[in-house]
This record gives C-alpha cells, structure tokens and sequence, in this order.
C-alpha cells in the first residue's frame, strides 16, 4: 500500500477493478458523473446513489446501433459528449456492439458481431435506431449487407429489451419523410418513416436535429438504474426533456413578454438579443429541453436561439422540416394580441354643432307635436264641458 | 276583479299605411343603417363611446329609460291584481303591451352597445356568470321579465288566432305570471339603482346615494302611471276615441300619491346626506338637477285639484312631464352627473341618436300595428259610450 498511484491532474487514482479505474475517471468525477445524469433525468434527491450504484455493479448492457436514412449527425452529437466522453461510454457504460460510423471492423465480419451480440444478449440488449427508414416498393431504398432497413430493424427489435429511436428521422421520419419540392409528390419520394411506425408498436423516441446527446444518455441510464424506461409522453418522447416548451425557458422570454422582437437578422433589436418569433421562431411550438440543457458542454448561450437564431421545431414532429423557418410559430400557451392598445386613448369629443343640432331638433319636435296633442285635447275637453249639463258623465 | 264589466277587447281596425307609419318606417331603416356600419365596422366607427365613457345613450336611453316608460304594465297590473282595483282593467292590456316591447327592445338594445355581444350569454351562464354582480340581478331580471311578459300578454295573441285551449291553459298559471311579472321588474328598475351605487365617488353627490335603488324603483312605477295617462291620451287624439276619462282621472290621483312619496324620499335622502348644497353650485350637475327636478314638481300643480285631473289636455301634459323627468333623473345619473377622470367627456354622436330615435320609432309603429290588428284597447260602441258602467 506504500506507493499510491496519481492520474495526471493529480487525483489519486482508484484502485485496479473498480469502476473508477474501469472508467478512468477519479471517484469524484464518477459520482458528479452520476448526479448529472440524474438531474438531467430529474430524479429525486439520492437517486444519484442508485444511478451509482447501478453503474458500477451493472454487467455492461450490449447496444446495436443501426444507421439508415440519415446524415449521422445523431452519432456526431454523441462523439462530443463530456460527461462521459464517448469513448468512455462505448467502451465502459455501455458495450457497443455494433455501430457502423465507430467500428473498425467492416463487412461480414461486423454483421457477424452483431448477430452474435444478438444471440448471447437475447432480450437484454438496447436497439437504437438512427435515420429514418424507406418502406415505399418494399423498402428497396436502404440495404444493409443486402438486408433492407425494414427487415434489419425488425430482426434487431424482435428481442430486444428496449428500442430507441434517436433524431427525429427516427422519431418519425424527420426530414427525409418531408414532402419534396417535386411536382406531383404526395410525399416522400421513398415513404420514409419512423421506428415506431414500422415495428408498429412505441419506442422511445429522443427527436432532434440533432437531439442533445444527455437526453440519449439519460434515458440509458434510466433503463440502467431501474430496469425500465423513463416517463414518455404521447409522441414517446421522454417526459424529463420533453415536457417543456422552448418558449416556457427560453432566455429571451422576458423579450418576447415585453413586445421587444428582432424583426430581422442583423437589425437593432437582433443585435440586442431582442426575441427572435418574429422571425418564424418555434420555440413557442416546440417542447424540447434545449434552454435548460444547452448544447456541447461550452456554457451559457450555446443553443440556437442563444446564438441568436431561431428555433426551428425540430423535434416537434409538423413543425420541423415542415413549416418554412420564417412562418410564425402557433404560440402554444399565450398569444400575443394583433394589436396593442394605442398608448394615447381618445378621450371623446364635446358636443359637435351636427349632434346638438339633431338632439334640439328631436326636442323640439316632440314638445311641438305634444303641443299641438294637448290643444286638441285641451279643446276636446271644453267642448264637452261647455255644453255642461251632461248627466251622463260619471 | 269579476265584479267589473268591461267592454272586452277588440282590434281599432283601420288602415296601417300613414303618415306616422311611414315617418316611423324611415326611422327604423336609419337606425338599421347605421346599426349594420356598427355591426360590421364595430362600435367605434359609430359612436362617441370612450374609455372613460363606455355607456352612452344607447344604454342610457334604450335601455334605461326605455324600460322605465315600459313600467306601465306592471304598475296597472300590481293596481289591479295586487291592490285588487279591478275597475282599471281595461288599462292593463294596452300597458302591458307597451311594456312587452319597452322591454323586449331594452332587451335588444343592450346587444348593440356590448362590444363583444356575442359572449352577451356569458353572464347568465354557469361557469361564466357572477351571481354576486350587480349586473348579473339586472341581467337575470331584465331577459326572465321579457319571458314572463310574453306569457302574460299571449292571451291576446292566442285570442287572435282562435287558440282556446292554449289560452284556457295560460289563464291558470296568470297569477303566478303576474306575481313574477311584478317582482321582476321592480328587481331590475332597483338593480339599475344599484348599478350606480358601486360606482362610488365616480357619481356626483345629488344622484349618489344608498337610496338610489329605491329612487330608481319609485320613478320607475310612478313612470308607469305616467306613461299610462299618456299612451291613453295619445291613442284617443291618434284614434279619435273617447278617452277613458272615469279611469284615467283616478289613476292620476294615484301617480300623485307615488310621486309625493318619490319626491320626499329624494329631498329626504338629500337633506340628509348634506348633499342639497350641491344643488346651489353653478355647474351642469346642479342645472340639470333643477330642471329634472321641475319636471317631477309640475304635475303636483298642473294636476292640483279634481276638475284639472278630468282635464286630459293636463293629464297629458303631466305625463309627459313626468316621463321627461324620469328621463333626465336617468341621463343625470348615468352620464351628467358620472365623472369618470379628468378629461374625458361624452356627447351622442348623430348615428347614436338616430339608433335610439329608431328605437322608440319601432315602439310606436309596434304600437299601432298591434293595436289596429289585435284585441288590445277596449271595444268602442259609439252608441253607448262607458256603457258598462
């Protein structure tokens, strides 16, 4: 026990076996590693211990990766993750058994690790499926190892412990299942659709362009901890990132509340940091935890709407890749009124000559015509009374 | 009630195409255009209405004064079946119709002043409606009163068009309709008071007092008598019949007696809040305080003794008098006398007043329609004249 070993930074390093040395991290960043996680998830306190442990005593459980219709900005994402690094999760948290970008292997030999991951993890493995997958002329549009998208990801979920759907061409088709610019196309020209879709059954879905890689790690980890997924709402997607408008965190809130809007890039109140829906943002249709979680682990503002661009709903499935960036977004909690009350209100006007000049007119006509009504009363009456001696009366 | 022998009911008959017909018709198709430019244009294009003002005549006079002339029927009808004066019945169905439309356009009358009319059915809608507002007795009162009139007045229609059993069936529930169609309307013209008292300072101290229901509903049945003499004495000049003379002198006697009362409780109610000051200040206030005032005092000594109440020139004049300062003590109230803040002021603007113009006009060609084509006024048997009696 004499000669303590020492990480780089200083750290005492953990001893051969732990999941510390497994990790390479120091104990201390393990722990912050495992509360992150479970506040992102929003889990009570204490729960950062099951999380821990779970972490640390969990055999590590087998993921495959597929990849179809995408641009692999999901996995991209993923690869600048900190807490862990992705090498950390890949080789430590999770065992990576198949995921075309990060592995070495290639051809027959991958598709044969997979099938044997498959086999010796039987209904224990995680699916994650990134890209959205071709189901138009029998799905033709996607091979893999000359499998179509449509068989792959049915072969891999059939035993699988969980399916996720990460990006929102997973989710539901994203941008591929948009409707091109083609004349005469009802839709996408390859029927692009999402996981759920094609195994018919729900998955969780962890949508964005791309999505932010600690909803991705957060639901894993759930499922890690407590053997089942976390809370979904009804598009799937989880509800510890995806219960929230854009709009309800967004920093530029107290703009919008204010009537302070850029109206376009680069004009004053852009510069200002002014609120950007005016300039089509969908934060106020978009329910996404990107305010609070921010992107790359670089600190304040590094969002889209922090960089000052607007928000374009891209896990909203409708709203992404759908309506152009410049529409207005539906406002789904408060709408702004049209109009705003004029600040100086009129405070009426006197009499005017054409309203005095009517109201006399009525006046006088009615005391003339009631007048004119009593005379001839007046004179019916004396005409009675003169003749007087009129016993009949009363 | 049975002990009397009226003639009964029967229409005048007549032409309906004449001079005031038409002059009514061309009335009401201004009114119309200029409530279609409100309608689509909204409130603002035709009318003077303000942030500081946001009544004005339409509920002023169309709606306020408008069902105050239309207490006639439930003042004759509380004289006859409550007070059991059965020898004014002949007066009840002539009142009562000019109360059903009175009330029916006040009615009416307030959609066209409400900015967003169409959510009028809010306030008596559970979840929406407030029942501890003011508003809310005024707006319950005023649309179950409208109902309970109709009922009240079918008779006459059912009559018209030979519907017996209909009519045998309303007759039974007629005293529970005329016990409702008399605490309503008292509910409402008092409510309208009420109005006025949450206001609070906003009101000039001659019109505001905890007294101003009472205030309200006295006028307003002291009104109805008035509008009786009137409405008698202008169908008899208009139709060229006998006026009803031996009803009409002792029913004066009665507006007299509730006019007294009007009058000592609003001097009463002046004196002792210390407000009467107020009435000796040269402003407007205190101006049209006089004059609403002078037209209240009049009748007492235009109508004096016996031999000028069996004049009907006087009577009329005395109604209209009095009509005229119910009129003013409504207008005072609710927009003379309401200062809102500084620098805010009101006037109607001419399509105002073409509206509300249009308004009555609709109540008098009613009128005559009706009274020409259904049994309203009494049958006229030119041979014997107040032959039952």
């Amino acid at each position: 026990m004499g000669s303590r070993q020492f990480s780089e930074s200083g750290e005492p390093m953990a001893a051969p076996g732990s999941v510390e040395s497994r990790l390479e991290m120091s104990r201390r960043s393990f722990l912050q590693f495992c509360a992150t996680l479970a506040t992102t998830l929003g889990l009570p306190k204490g729960a950062e211990a099951a999380v821990e442990k779970a972490m640390a005593a969990a055999e590590r459980p087998s993921v495959i990766w597929l990849h179809f219709q995408e641009c692999t900005g999901c996995t991209e994402s993923m690869l600048r993750a900190e807490h862990p690094t992705i090498e950390k999760l890949i080789l430590d948290v999770i065992s990576l058994d198949y995921h075309e970008t990060l592995f070495a292997a290639a051809g027959h030999q991958v598709e044969a690790a997979r099938k044997a991951a498959m086999e010796k993890h039987k209904g224990k493995y995680l699916l994650v499926v990134e890209g959205a997958i071709p189901t138009k002329d029998g799905g033709i549009y996607c091979k893999v190892g000359n499998q179509t998208a449509i068989d792959l990801t049915r072969e891999c979920a059939a035993d699988a412990a969980a399916v996720i759907a990460i990006g929102s061409c997973a989710s539901w088709g994203g941008m591929p299942s948009t409707i091109p610019s083609i004349a005469g196309a009802d839709s996408s020209p390859t029927g692009s659709s999402g996981v759920a879709e094609v195994l018919g059954k729900p998955v969780v879905n962890i949508p964005g362009c791309p999505p932010n890689p600690y909803n991705f790690l957060a639901t894993v980890v759930h499922f890690l901890t407590f053997g089942t997924l976390p809370e979904l709402d009804a598009q799937g997607r989880p509800r510890f990132a995806y219960s929230r408008l854009v709009h309800e965190n967004c920093e530029r809130r107290a703009h919008f509340d204010a009537g302070r809007f850029a109206l376009r890039f680069g004009d004053e109140g852009h510069r200002k940091g002014y609120c950007l829906y005016k300039l089509g943002c969908k934060g106020p249709e978009t329910y996404a935890n990107c305010p609070t979680a921010l992107f790359g682990d670089a600190g304040a503002g590094t969002w889209p709407v922090g960089c000052g661009h607007p928000c374009i709903g891209c896990t909203e499935q409708g709203v992404g890749f759908t309506k152009p960036i410049h529409t207005l977004a539906r406002v789904k909690n408060i709408e702004p009124p049209a109009v705003y009350p004029t600040i100086g209100e009129k405070q009426g006007q006197g009499v005017s000559l054409g309203s005095a000049a009517v109201l006399a007119a009525v006046v006088g006509a009615a005391a003339g015509a009631g007048a004119m009504v009593a005379r001839n009363l007046g004179k019916a009456h004396e005409a009675e009374e003169t003749p007087s001696n009129d016993p009949a009366k009363e | 009630m049975s002990a009397h022998v009226h003639a009964r009911p029967a229409p005048v008959g007549g032409r309906l195409l004449n001079l005031a017909t038409v002059t009514c018709g061309v009335l009401i198709l201004a009114a119309l255009a200029v409530l279609a430019i409100r309608f689509t244009a909204g409130l603002g294009a035709v009318t003077n209405l303000n942030d500081g003002y946001p009544w004005g005549i339409w509920v002023v006079a169309d709606v306020v004064i408008g069902s105050a002339f239309a207490c006639g029927g439930f003042s004759v009808a509380m004289l006859v079946y409550i007070f059991n004066k059965g020898e004014y019945h002949p007066l009840v169905r002539p009142a009562l119709l000019a109360s059903l439309f009175g009330y029916t356009l006040a009615g009416v009358g307030v959609i066209f002043d409400l900015g967003r009319y169409w959510n009028f059915w809010h306030i008596l809608w559970p979840g929406y409606a407030s029942p501890n507002s003011v508003m809310f007795e005024v707006a319950a009162c005023i649309s179950l009163y409208i109902l309970v009139m109709w009922l009240e007045f079918s008779p006459a229609l059912f009559e018209k068009f030979g519907m017996k059993n209909a009519r045998r069936r309303v007759g039974k529930a007629m005293f529970f309709l005329i016990g409702l169609g008399t605490v309503l309307p008292m509910m409402h013209q008092s409510s309208l008071g009420s109005l006025l008292v949450v206001f609070g300072t906003q009101i000039h101290p001659l019109w505001q007092t905890m007294a101003l229901p009472a205030i309200f509903l006295i006028s307003a049945i002291t009104i109805g008598y008035a509008v009786v003499l009137f409405e008698s004495c202008l169908a008899a000049a208009g139709y060229r019949r006998k006026i009803e003379m031996h009803l009409l002198t002792p029913l004066a006697r009665v507006m007299l007696g509730m006019l007294s009362i009007f009058l000592v409780l609003r001097f009463g109610d002046l004196i002792v809040r210390g407000a009467l000051g107020y009435a000796f200040e040269a402003t407007l206030q205190s101006l049209m305080f006089w004059l609403e005032t002078a037209c209240f005092a009049a009748p007492l000594v235009l109508l004096r003794s016996a031999a000028q109440r069996r004049n009907p020139a006087r009577l009329f004049v005395a109604g209209a008098l009095l009509m005229l300062g119910g009129s003013l003590l409504r207008v005072n109230a609710f927009l003379v006398g309401y200062d809102t803040g500084a620098g805010w002021s009101y006037f109607p603007s001419v399509p105002e007043m073409l509206v509300t113009i249009g308004m009555f006009a609709i109540e008098v060609l009613g009128y005559i329609v009706i009274t020409r084509r259904f049994p309203v006024l009494p049958r006229e048997d030119h041979a014997a004249p107040a032959a039952a009696h």
